[in-house]
């Protein structure tokens, strides 16, 4: 087993066992869950929204190349400066450029999976600028030198008291257990950091290729704030993010929302097309937009698994997954975590270091289910499965499925096997539970049920 | 430019392959130029929306009160007068911001306060100073309790955001249906020249990322409230 999947199993078996995270788990998500429900329910068709999300996505992710064109000749109208970066340390470099030809020294942020999937604080810190966070959620985790633990709820394995621990550290701000008293805390201090804040960063939900538009969904104001203040705003997404026309943000935006949070629509949804216009008051002087691959390209080019890229990024497998719920967002060690996060990582970063996630799942479909682009979830772990023992093959798994051939092909020794089995379980209890088991791995914390004393046969047998 | 040619170059070459279309994964072969998904559709599945004007305004009403946003209609400038003069009272406002439009200009008359207008140009520390900002809006949307803005109808990006309370002056007949309908209003009115910023607002700022507990009033205005003429 390679170093990650040990790490993985490791944390797995840990935080499945950690019962004050389960509560916590368990306590945001039904939360989550109850007006998740009460607000689908709101639709007059979810199916047939879901349907039709899913053709438009196919529709511009297969069409990407004409669609990405017609978006970058949009925002370049209006005089946005766009970059294309093919990998993550490409991103990086235009990004430090663009700081660096700015003079600038510190740079605000709204919530940006994808500048989670480049490191990008990491290398801004280490180039010597300050880089704040401004999402709740994510100034927490930034605090506490975390990943952030869910793709929408990026606190949520923490408790309030968690929360004022680290403020009252972090901050030096007066102890309180009330979310709304921390909450205000946390505006009092990124107020500040706006208003002093050269550069403004942000990720986005889509793109909107009619109009050269990218449209950002939020609930605290903390990415109109960034949009606004500071005189140079960057924007960095992933090229998948593409919607052909504007009018299909009607459908997506209260679809992300009903599935990402649980509302109708969230506070803010905002579409911005350029830098300041003339006669407009505010707004950076300068808008620039970094294109990213970093190996979508590759997952684009497995038909199969293409539709994977209609992801909208809206959580709402992990919130149902009884992998993630029990395991958690960290313990899978990646930027997108739940079944998505399984299904796309040996994507981006390699099938055989990443393939021990797929096997991560009890295949219930919950996932797929509840995908409001129906992206094809838990078959694609199947696939990956598939992908990885046909690219290498386990020679342990190759000999079980021969040896299990060779048995069942053949009555005679199917016969004899078989009452050396129910033999043979007898004796099991000496050496269950323990490394002489043959079949340890499995049967640690499994029963295996006691093998017929009469088979079928015998019994047809026996009975005429 | 050369990356740019790089990116195009792998995506062309991926497409090379036909992906299944949704729900037809297991049909050969897809077909790839069938007409695109129906958008026009859109209305059918979202949440429903009454057809006359009563109905929509009672929906507007009920989504702006769970959204915890403060909703008045109003009879005429008089009545907006003195509820905006209470408003100012109750809340202790010092200094206001607001843009040039008419309905705001009325506003600032009658709230006869200090003021920063964003329009010319502005500090922003003057407008961080500011009790409320005062704005108008291009539409309200029935079916979300939305308030659609955008650079040019709300006075920037900025006005609708900072200050701790937002103030929408609306007229009755800016009220839509529905999100289908306000993104054919916005293609309408600007698809020649579209602003920089368009933002759906749909209530106070909020955020549940402790224990998801509602806070209202995260990084953007903790009171929204709408004035409808």
């Amino acid at each position: 087993m390679n170093p990650v999947a040990r790490e993985f199993k490791a944390n797995a078996r840990r935080l499945t066992a950690d019962l004050r995270h389960r509560d916590l788990i368990q306590t945001a998500l039904g939360k989550y869950e109850a007006v998740r429900d009460k607000t689908k329910a709101a639709f007059q068709d979810w199916q047939a929204a879901r349907q039709a999300a899913a053709e438009i996505k196919w529709e511009a992710v297969n069409h990407l190349d004409r669609y990405l064109d017609e978006f970058v000749r949009n925002l370049e109208a209006r005089g946005t400066k766009v970059h294309w970066a093919s990998t993550g340390r490409q991103a990086r470099e235009i990004i430090l450029g663009i700081i660096r030809e700015k003079k600038a020294r510190s740079i605000i942020k709204s919530k940006a999976m994808t500048s989670e999937e480049i490191h990008l604080n990491e290398a801004l810190e280490e180039a010597g600028f300050e880089v704040v966070e401004s999402d709740l959620g994510e100034f927490i985790v930034q605090l506490r030198k975390e990943a952030p633990y869910h793709i929408v709820f990026p606190a949520m394995h923490l408790s309030r008291g968690d929360i004022n621990e680290l403020f009252t550290r972090e901050l030096g701000s007066a102890p309180t257990q009330n979310p709304e008293d921390l909450t205000m805390i946390a505006r009092g201090v990124l107020r500040q950091k706006y208003l002093a804040a050269d550069i403004g960063f942000t990720g986005a939900n889509f793109a909107v290729a009619e109009t050269g538009m990218i449209s950002i969904t939020e609930n605290e104001g903390n990415a109109r704030l960034t949009a606004a203040l500071p005189k140079v705003m960057v924007t960095l997404l992933g090229i998948e993010k593409i919607l052909p026309r504007l009018e299909d943000l009607a459908l997506f935006l209260p679809m992300l929302a009903t599935i990402g949070t649980g509302q109708a629509l969230t506070c803010y949804n905002s579409l911005y097309g350029g830098p300041r216009q003339p006669g407009e008051p505010d707004g950076p002087e300068e808008y620039h937009v970094v294109l990213l691959d970093n190996r979508r390209t590759e997952l684009l080019a497995d038909a199969e698994q293409r539709d994977a890229l209609h992801c909208i990024r809206c959580g709402g497998c992990l919130n149902v997954c009884p992998i993630f719920r029990n395991v958690g967002g960290h313990t899978y060690g990646t930027t997108y975590s739940g079944p998505i996060g399984s299904v796309i990582t040996p994507h981006l970063r390699g099938l055989q270091e990443w393939k021990h996630l797929s096997y991560a799942s009890s295949l219930c479909g919950a996932c797929t289910e509840v995908c409001p682009v129906k992206i094809n979830l838990h078959h694609h772990l199947l696939h990956n499965r598939r992908n990885a023992s046909r690219q290498k093959p386990s020679l342990a798994e190759k000999l079980t499925f021969k040896s299990f051939a060779f048995i069942v092909n053949r009555p005679g020794v199917y016969r004899v096997v078989k009452r050396a089995g129910r033999l043979l379980q007898k004796l099991h209890p000496l050496v269950k539970g323990t490394r002489l088991d043959p079949a340890y791995s499995w049967t640690r914390t499994r029963e295996l049920p006691p093998i017929a004393r009469q088979t079928f046969k015998e019994y047809w047998r026996n009975r005429r | 430019m050369n990356e740019r040619e790089n990116i195009f170059g792998r995506i062309r070459e991926a497409l090379r392959v036909a992906a299944p279309r949704p729900g037809h994964e297991h049909d050969s072969p897809p077909h790839l130029d069938a007409a695109p998904a129906p958008a026009g559709n859109t209305r059918q599945w979202l949440p429903l929306v009454g057809n006359s004007f009563e109905e929509r305004l009672a929906l507007f009403e009920k989504n702006t009160a769970a959204l915890k946003a403060d909703f008045f209609p109003v009879k005429d400038r008089e009545e907006l007068g003195r509820r905006l003069g209470e408003l100012r009272d109750r809340e202790g406002w010092k200094k206001i911001g607001a843009h040039n439009g008419e309905l705001t200009n009325f506003a600032v008359a009658e709230l006869a306060l200090p003021l920063c207008r964003t329009d010319p140009g502005y500090e922003v520390a003057d407008l961080e100073n500011c009790s409320a900002g005062i704005t108008e809006c291009d539409a309200l949307v029935a079916q979300t309790g939305s308030v659609l803005v955008t650079s040019r109808s709300a006075g920037g990006r900025a006005l609708s955001v900072l200050p701790p309370h937002h103030v929408v002056l609306a007229r009755r007949e800016q009220l839509l249906a529905d999100l289908p309908g306000a993104f054919a209003f916005l293609k309408q009115k600007y698809s020649s020249n579209y602003p920089s910023f368009i933002s759906l607002i749909t209530g106070p700022s909020r955020t549940g990322d402790i224990e998801r507990i509602l806070v209202l009033g995260a990084h953007g205005p903790k009171k929204l409230t709408i004035f409808c003429l």
